[in-house]
Order: structure tokens, then C-alpha cells, then sequence
């Protein structure tokens, strides 16, 4: 508790509020993407309807447009989608499905990539080496291709209920493996001038070793470019979801989410009806764009050199 | 010498650059006494930095040893260190209490209920306040830093100190105060410690022994009154020929044109012979050896060796002690 | 205005009255230097000495107008050969530098382009400013790398700066800075990267060569042999104020202001022994947390009340400047114990 208090004093007092309320890009996008999560964590509590339980639908409330057209409910704000499920439950089940999996496969790629990073940068020489030229051979293939060849190498593989049953783990495991790169490659380079630094020597005199020096002293140092990229990835990780679900792969029908609802809607999109594909579609959109407008300010005002 | 703390033979220290090979330690032998501090001075690329290092612990030698004598008063060789750098030395993430405390924890040099009173007594004792414990680096100024890089060095009871220029990076009147708190610390601690410097005038006050180095090798070694009393290799008398003096007004500074050579292609034979006044032609083919003068010093230089007396090699003898005036014969060949 | 010559002398080549630096920052405006006044006669050498923060860098950078945004000068005036300077828009700052006044900086990296020979770049900076033909100024870039001591110049000529070692990188800087023929060098801490050895010829070079042409010389370092042995006169700076100033062998030999005394025995001396070093205990305050009063008051072992509430304006004895309400006497510096 002490600690929680002393930090919030230090957090109003610091130069990142300071920073933060300067700017309205920064202090309204935190706000929207606090929203944003509150809306997926409570999504349970919202939702007006669960859209899975299938006692509850009535097919014949399917593709009803939104309440201010004609033909639309009050009851449905955001009309239903084609099986007669409230489009707002299912949008906010869906944001909760796309935020897991972004942040999910987003902390993944941090710990090995900071992991692999650390490495490198601290032992050098043929590992160092190694790690790299994984990365190089990585980043030749775009990270969408690189979670559609895993998914779909994962299908093939395994028997077809298994998938089912795995597909969410292979998702955030395929979108995680193609973003750790850029953790890599900046964890090692600010590893390789930290290790050299007078107070990692002042360590290894008193006999610690490597190991332990990489995280008690190293990994602190690198925290803050990391925070940048994690917040910036989020909404990568999200958008390479979105993409894989509107493909047909990435996560299981049975929990949609809001790539898997623009794909459902893009199939009706000709026959007028618009809000399957454009209401989730918007949400997607608000979502990607605070997390990098935030991103984006978070890493000027981490900056050392611009302050 | 009657069992040196030190013994360092033959230490070598080679690396590769360029495709050839530095030595950026020339087979440098040398013995610290018990419970004294020797100096390493130098300019530039003369290795001294690199010897401190393996010295340290903190790099192997290519060639060579280095034996520490078993403490007195039953003791353990431990070895600490102060480095150049005061924004360097401490981990920015870190609370300075912590960075102290690490040594106590990490050896086991006392138990834990007593960890933290005894982080509290270092920063006193090195002039700070208890409470800075909590703090963080960037709190403190360059001096400060400084303190709490000692406070941590102690706090690893070592019996062996070194001392990486620690004051080149301050002003002149915080130098003062860490330099007054080194001296005595390692007197109350009975340390036997060994100090980096480019500047003479600093290791003056520090030490009780100095050894000048010149692109990687020793070229003197002797006790600080006879070095400045009757400094014997060339280089030594350029040094301090070319130290700026204070309150002697304008003084007409007599040092042969020349700079450091590059260490990746160190002139043959004596590596000061294109910048020797008494450069002869042996000099250009061998090195000298490291050998015994007088009043406990040594020199390499092969005019040192074949002269009966001290040598002026410097024409003004403005800042050299009288001594030297008094009794020395001109080196430079007619 | 107080002048800084005991006889009635010619006007000085630069006088500076009452200078003030600001540099807004959240917090409030902060100020770096505070009612600095000095002047430098032609032919001169002025020192300005004083630690790391104190300001003296920065005086240096508000003569040549390079003052870094958002520092600006909030008062006062710097008059150049009778004419004020310190509001000179720009373009007309630049033609001021380089002919009359020039700039050595501590690294000799920042003052040579490295993708120029060092021929063309004198060469440049001589048709710039002198009425020469492209052949004579090479004449005279050659001649300029003889007299700062390049061996073979006419081959160097055509040489890259970076083929050259540090302290010769330094006498090309030299010979740019003068090449010009200005009338005020503005050299700040031109040796303090260089080895000893080098550092006493550069100096030496500079000083010769500066006596020769009748330059002045702002003479900006931390070190106070360098100062001792170069210096005509002297400014002791702290804390954005000016402490003392006067003739070097005053300030060096009996200086005045208890700052300066306790400078001066921390020095460690080269020549004799000593046990222990004058200390002054504490540290420069920051800019952000400027005592009132005097600056010096927290560290003085003499300060009074009035330290403590009314900054001391400088008074004059005989051809030196005191900043201090209990300047010390005369008597010569105690040798340290």
C-alpha cells in the first residue's frame, strides 16, 4: 500500500504527468483506452445479451440494422448480426477476444525477445551471432506471412479437434513469434553498452555472475524502450488478429472476435447490410489508434535526449 | 623489499586491432608494499588504464602473473574498485542503499539484521547523510557519486584498493575533498591501494611510490620524494617540465615538438627514442630494461645506464628540484 | 562604468557591462550568468576561470552570439570595438565572426569539417573574409600550417583532418581561428583534451602567435596553471557571477575573494609536499537552486548576515575587481600543511 502511494505522489510530481497533461493527444487517447479496456474487462457486466448462449437468440431478430434506421430496436442499438445476435454484446465480446490476443501474443514476444536480446548483447561472439541472423532471416518475411505460415502450418499438423481446441494458444503463439525482432534488436543494442559500464564492473568484482548481473542489473536499464515498443505492438498485434481472423484462420468461430465480425460481415456487405463489418470495423480503428497515439507519446516523453 | 602486498611479473597485456597486434601492456613488472599506495602515471594510451584492469580481476593478462600477499590480521584478499566515471559507476535504476548493501549481501560479510545500519555508518563516513540511502543516483552531484562509489567499495572489506582516476572528471575543489577522504580512509582501513593518474601533482599527494608508463611500458619506477627530487628518465623530466606551474608567471616551457606515437605501430627498439633529446643508436634497435639506480629507483633507458650521474635531458631546469640543478651534467649530445 | 585600468588607457576591444543570460524551463526562468562585467583591451589575454557550471562557457558563447535556444541575454550590453553586439541579427553576427572575432572550441572535431582538406578549408575561410586570390590564400594556408608547427605543410595541405593527431588537429584550429586576422580569439578550453606534453606546445604555439598579431584572447579553462602561465589578467568566475578579477599575478599569487584563496589550496602542488588539501566543503549550487544573497555564502567561512540577504556588487581596488563584502587580505597564500 505504501508503495502504491509513494508512487502515485512520485507519478503526479514527475515529469511524465507533466508531460501528459501538456499534451491532448496523450491525455485523451489514455482516456480512450482506458474506456477501452474497461469495456472488454466488464464486457460480461455490459453486455446487454451473451451472445453465446443460443437459447437466447431468436432468429428471427437476425440482421436487424441499428436502432436510428428504419427497422431497427431500440432493444438492438447496433442492429444483430446474421444470427440474431446483439451487436453490441457481440462487438464487446469481440473487443475482449482482439485485446486479449493483442496483449497476450504482445507480452509473449517481449519475454523472448528481450530474453533473446539480453543474450546476445551481454555473451556476444557465435551466439550473438546466431540470434541475429535469426532475426535478419525473420524480419525478410513480413510478420503477417510469418503467423499465416504457422497457423496454417499447425492446422495441417494436427488432427482437426485438437486445433479447435488449441487454435487460441497457436494465434497468440503465431502473432508472438512474428513481432520479437524489434525487442531483440533494441534490448541487445542498449545491452552492449550497459555491460560495459563502470557499474557492471564494480558487480563482477565482487564474483556475481553473468547471469545473474543480466537481471538484476542489466534488465532494469532496459525497461523503458522496451515499454515503448510493447504499447506500440499492441496495436500491431491486434491488427495482425484482426487480419488472420478475417482470413479465415486465427481464432475459433465459437468466440469471435472483431476480425472474425468484419469477415462475417463483408459477406453480407453487398446486400446493404452495412453494420456487421463497419460498427466493428470503427471500433477496430479507435482501438489501433489510441494505442499508437499514446505509443507515440509515451516514446517522446521517454526520451532522454528530448528533454 | 620486505614482503611486498603485490607482486606483478612480467605482465603483458596484447590485443588485436586493425589486423595487428597491440600490447597495450609491455611486460611491466613491479611490487606495492603493504599497506602503501603506488601510483600509475601516464599519459594517453600508456596502458596504465588496461594494467588497473587486470590487476582488478576485471580482464586476463596474455602473459605474466600477479601474486597478492595474504593480508595481515587474518584477512582476506579482496580487491575493490573506484572507477573514472562518477555517472557511470552506479546503475542508474538502482537506490544508492542498495548498490551499497549488494557486497555486504552478495559475500556474506555480515548478517542481515545489520545490513542496513551498516550501509547508514558508510554514508556518513564517506560525508553523506544516512538518509540519502533512498535516494537515486541522478540525485547526487558528480562529487557525491563519488562518495557513494567509495562507500560501495568499502562496503566489500577489501584489502586491496584500486583507484581509476577517480577526481579526473571533477572540478578542482571536489577533487580536493575526495582525495583528502581517500587518503584517509586507506590510512584508517590499512589499505594497500594502487592510483591511476594523468597528473602528477595528484599522485604526489596520494602516493608514497610511482611508476610512470609510456605506451605500455614502465619507463621509472621510484619513490614519489626521489622522482620529483631527481626524476632520471627523459620522459619523467618532460612530464614535469611540461606541467603548467601556478604563481611563476610566464615561464618558457622547453619540451622537444612530438607527440604519443600510435600504438598500433610502436617505434622499434625504445618506444621515446623519436622524441629523446639523447637518443642514441641503441636505442633504436633495443629496448631497455627496467634496472636499479639509486635511493630505490628504477629506470629504463639506456643513456641513464651509461651515465655515472643523474642526466638533465630537458634544457630549463626551471621546475626541477635543486638537487638536480646542482649536480648534473648536460645529456643532450653536443 | 568602472573601468579596469589603473592610467587612462584606449578603449577597450571588448567591453562587457552588466551581461545577463536566462534560460526559461518549466520551473521559472533560470539564470546563468548574472551582472557579468569585464573588458578585454587589444592585445590581451583575459582568463576566465572557474568549475564546471559557473558560467564561463557560456560568456564566451554569448560574445560570439552562439548562445543555444531558448538561453538568451535578458540584460546588458557587449560592445566590440566601440560598438554594441548583443542585439546584432544574425547575418550580421556571422560576417562579425570569423573576421574579427574567432572561435577555438575543445574539440577539434567540432571545428573541422571532415569531408574538406584542411588547405580548402583555410583557403575558405581566408577569401571569405580577406580580399585574396584563390592562389594567395593557398600561399598563406601554407604558411599558416608552417607557423603552427605541421611538419612538411606543403604536402599536408592537401590533407583530411582526421590523418592528423589530436594536438596537430588542434594547431590547424589555431591557424583557422587566426588566419582571418581577427581581432579577439574566443578559446575555450583549447588544450583540456589534449595530453600534457601537447598541451604545453599548443599553448605556447597560441600565445606566440597571438602576441605577434596583437590579438586578444578570451581564454576560457577550469586550469589554473594554464591560466598562470598564459593569462595577463584574470576573471574568477562562480556561479554565473563574477568573483574577482585583476592582473594574473594578483589573483594567483594574493587573491582577494574567499573563494578564490580556497581555490587555489586545493590545488594539489607539483612542487612540494603537502598532507592534506585546503578543502571547501560542499559543492557549486545548481542554477535551479541559487542561494540568496551571496553564492558563495553557504561555503564561506566568513560569510556575515549581509552575505546571506544583499548579493555584493563588485568594487574596485586598484586594477581589480572584487565581488565579496569580507575580501581577504593581502598577505600571500599559506602553504598547504
Amino acid at each position: 500500500m505504501k508503495t502504491l502511494m509513494l508512487t502515485a505522489r512520485r507519478w503526479r510530481h514527475s515529469d511524465l504527468a507533466w508531460s501528459l497533461g501538456r499534451s491532448p493527444e496523450a491525455w485523451i487517447s489514455a482516456l480512450v483506452l482506458l474506456a477501452y479496456l474497461g469495456m472488454a474487462v466488464l464486457a460480461p457486466l455490459l453486455a446487454p445479451q451473451n451472445p453465446f448462449d443460443l437459447a437466447a437468440l431468436d432468429l428471427m431478430d437476425a440482421r436487424m440494422p441499428p436502432a436510428w434506421v428504419d427497422g431497427g430496436q431500440l432493444k438492438y442499438l447496433f442492429g444483430t448480426d446474421g444470427q440474431g445476435r446483439d451487436m453490441v454484446s457481440v462487438m464487446l465480446y469481440g473487443l475482449r477476444m482482439s485485446l486479449l490476443v493483442g496483449v497476450a501474443s504482445t507480452l509473449l514476444s517481449l519475454v523472448v525477445g528481450v530474453t533473446l536480446g539480453l543474450v546476445a548483447g551481454y555473451v556476444g561472439g557465435r551466439i550473438d551471432n546466431v540470434i541475429m541472423r535469426a532475426a535478419d532471416v525473420q524480419l525478410s518475411f513480413p510478420a503477417i506471412l510469418v503467423a499465416l505460415l504457422i497457423d496454417g502450418l499447425s492446422r495441417t499438423v494436427l488432427p482437426r479437434a485438437v486445433h479447435e481446441q488449441l487454435s487460441l494458444l497457436i494465434v497468440i503463439v503465431a502473432i508472438a513469434l512474428a513481432n520479437w525482432v524489434q525487442y531483440a534488436r533494441t534490448v541487445r543494442g542498449v545491452t552492449m553498452i550497459e555491460k560495459d559500464k563502470d557499474y557492471v564492473n564494480a558487480v563482477r568484482l565482487i564474483g556475481m555472475g553473468r547471469a545473474r548481473i543480466l537481471f538484476r542489473h542489466v534488465l532494469p536499464n532496459i525497461l523503458s524502450p522496451v515499454l515503448v515498443i510493447a504499447t506500440l505492438s499492441i496495436g500491431l498485434a491486434v491488427l495482425t488478429e484482426a487480419t488472420l481472423s478475417f482470413l479465415g484462420l486465427g481464432v475459433p468461430a465459437t468466440s469471435p472476435s472483431l476480425g472474425t465480425l468484419i469477415r462475417l460481415g463483408n459477406e453480407v456487405l453487398f446486400s446493404g447490410e452495412w453494420w456487421i463489418t463497419v460498427l466493428p470495423g470503427l471500433l477496430l480503428v479507435g482501438l489501433v489508434l489510441s494505442v499508437n497515439l499514446f505509443g507515440d507519446w509515451l516514446r517522446d516523453a521517454l526520451n532522454p535526449r528530448l528533454k | 623489499m620486505s614482503s611486498p602486498y603485490l607482486s606483478v611479473k612480467n605482465l603483458s597485456r596484447e590485443f588485436k586491432a586493425q589486423g595487428r597486434t597491440v600490447r597495450a601492456v609491455d611486460n611491466v613488472s613491479f611490487e606495492i608494499p603493504a599497506g602503501t599506495t603506488f601510483s600509475l602515471v601516464g599519459e594517453s594510451g600508456c596502458g596504465k588504464t588496461t594494467l588497473a584492469r587486470v590487476i582488478a580481476g576485471l580482464d586476463k593478462p596474455s602473459a605474466g602473473s600477479l601474486n597478492f600477499a595474504a593480508p595481515t590480521g587474518g584477512r582476506v584478499q579482496r580487491t575493490q574498485m573506484i572507477f573514472q566515471d562518477p555517472y557511470a559507476s552506479l546503475n542508474p535504476r538502482w537506490r544508492v542503499g542498495d548498490a551499497i548493501a549488494e557486497p555486504i549481501t552478495f559475500q556474506n560479510l555480515r548478517p542481515r539484521t545489520e545490513v542496513k545500519q551498516r550501509v547508514e555508518d558508510l554514508l556518513v563516513r564517506v560525508g553523506l547523510a544516512a538518509a540519502d540511502t533512498a535516494k537515486f543516483p541522478h540525485e547526487f552531484s558528480g562529487g557525491q557519486r563519488q562518495r557513494v562509489s567509495i562507500a560501495r567499495a568499502l562496503a566489500g572489506e577489501p584489502s586491496f584498493l584500486v583507484c581509476d582516476e577517480p577526481t579526473s572528471a571533477l572540478d578542482v575543489s571536489v577533487q580536493a575533498q575526495i582525495l583528502n577522504l581517500l587518503k584517509r580512509l586507506e590510512k584508517e582501513e590499512g589499505l594497500t591501494s594502487l592510483f591511476i593518474s594523468h597528473n602528477l601533482a595528484v599522485v604526489r599527494f596520494v602516493s608514497s611510490m610511482i611508476g610512470v608508463m609510456y605506451l605500455g611500458r614502465l619507463v621509472e619506477v621510484a619513490p614519489t620524494a626521489e622522482l620529483f627530487a631527481a626524476p632520471r628518465h627523459p620522459y619523467t623530466q618532460l612530464l614535469l617540465e611540461a606541467i603548467p606551474r601556478i604563481g611563476q608567471g610566464r615561464r618558457a616551457v622547453a619540451v622537444p615538438a612530438g607527440e604519443l606515437p600510435s600504438p598500433l605501430a610502436p617505434p622499434p627498439g625504445c618506444t621515446f627514442h623519436p622524441r629523446c633529446p639523447a637518443v642514441m643508436d641503441i636505442c633504436r634497435r633495443e629496448a631497455p630494461a627496467l634496472k636499479p639506480v639509486a635511493h630505490g629507483a628504477s629506470v629504463a633507458c639506456h643513456a641513464v645506464e651509461a651515465a655515472s650521474q643523474p642526466i638533465r635531458f630537458m634544457p630549463k631546469a626551471a621546475a626541477l628540484g635543486a638537487a638536480l640543478s646542482s649536480n648534473l651534467t648536460s645529456g643532450v649530445p653536443a | 562604468m568602472t573601468t579596469l585600468n589603473a592610467s587612462p588607457a584606449p578603449a577597450p576591444l571588448l567591453s562587457v557591462r552588466g551581461l545577463r543570460v536566462q534560460i526559461p524551463t518549466r520551473h521559472g526562468p533560470l539564470l546563468a550568468l548574472d551582472d557579468v562585467s569585464f573588458d578585454i583591451a587589444r592585445g590581451e589575454i583575459l582568463g576566465f576561470v572557474g568549475e564546471s557550471g559557473a558560467g564561463k562557457s557560456l560568456t564566451g558563447m554569448a560574445v560570439l552570439g552562439l548562445l543555444d535556444a531558448p538561453a538568451h541575454i535578458a540584460a546588458g550590453e557587449i560592445i566590440f570595438d566601440g560598438k554594441p553586439v548583443h542585439a546584432l541579427p544574425a547575418s550580421q553576427m556571422r560576417k562579425l565572426r570569423g573576421r574579427r572575432i574567432a572561435a577555438i572550441f575543445q574539440d577539434p572535431l567540432l571545428s573541422l569539417n571532415p569531408l574538406l582538406t584542411v588547405g580548402d578549408q583555410l583557403t575558405e575561410t581566408m577569401c571569405t573574409h580577406l580580399p585574396l586570390t584563390s592562389e594567395e590564400a593557398r600561399e598563406r594556408a601554407i604558411d599558416w600550417l608552417r607557423q603552427v608547427g605541421i611538419p612538411s605543410p606543403a604536402e599536408r595541405v592537401d590533407a583530411y583532418p582526421h590523418q592528423f593527431s589530436g594536438g596537430m588537429r588542434q594547431r590547424i584550429v589555431i591557424a583557422l581561428a587566426l588566419c582571418a586576422e581577427p581581432d579577439l580569439v574566443i578559446a575555450d578550453e583549447p588544450t583540456t583534451a589534449l595530453d600534457v606534453s601537447v598541451q604545453a606546445q599548443v599553448l605556447e604555439l597560441l600565445r606566440t602567435q597571438c602576441r605577434e598579431r596583437g590579438t586578444a584572447v578570451l581564454l576560457v579553462t577550469h586550469d589554473m596553471g594554464v591560466i598562470s602561465e598564459n593569462a595577463d589578467r584574470v576573471a574568477v568566475m562562480y556561479a554565473g557571477h563574477i568573483a574577482e578579477t585583476g592582473p594574473v599575478d594578483q589573483i594567483v599569487n594574493r587573491p582577494r575573494h574567499p573563494y578564490t584563496r580556497g581555490l587555489m589550496g586545493s590545488i594539489p602542488p607539483v612542487d612540494s609536499d603537502a598532507q592534506w588539501l585546503q578543502q571547501i566543503d560542499g559543492a557549486m549550487p545548481r542554477l535551479a537552486s541559487r542561494p540568496t544573497g551571496c553564492a558563495f555564502h553557504p561555503r564561506c567561512a566568513h560569510a556575515s548576515a549581509q552575505c546571506v540577504s544583499t548579493q555584493p556588487a563588485p568594487h574596485q581596488e586598484a586594477d581589480a575587481l572584487v565581488a565579496c563584502w569580507h575580501p581577504q587580505q593581502h598577505a600571500p597564500m599559506a602553504e598547504a600543511l
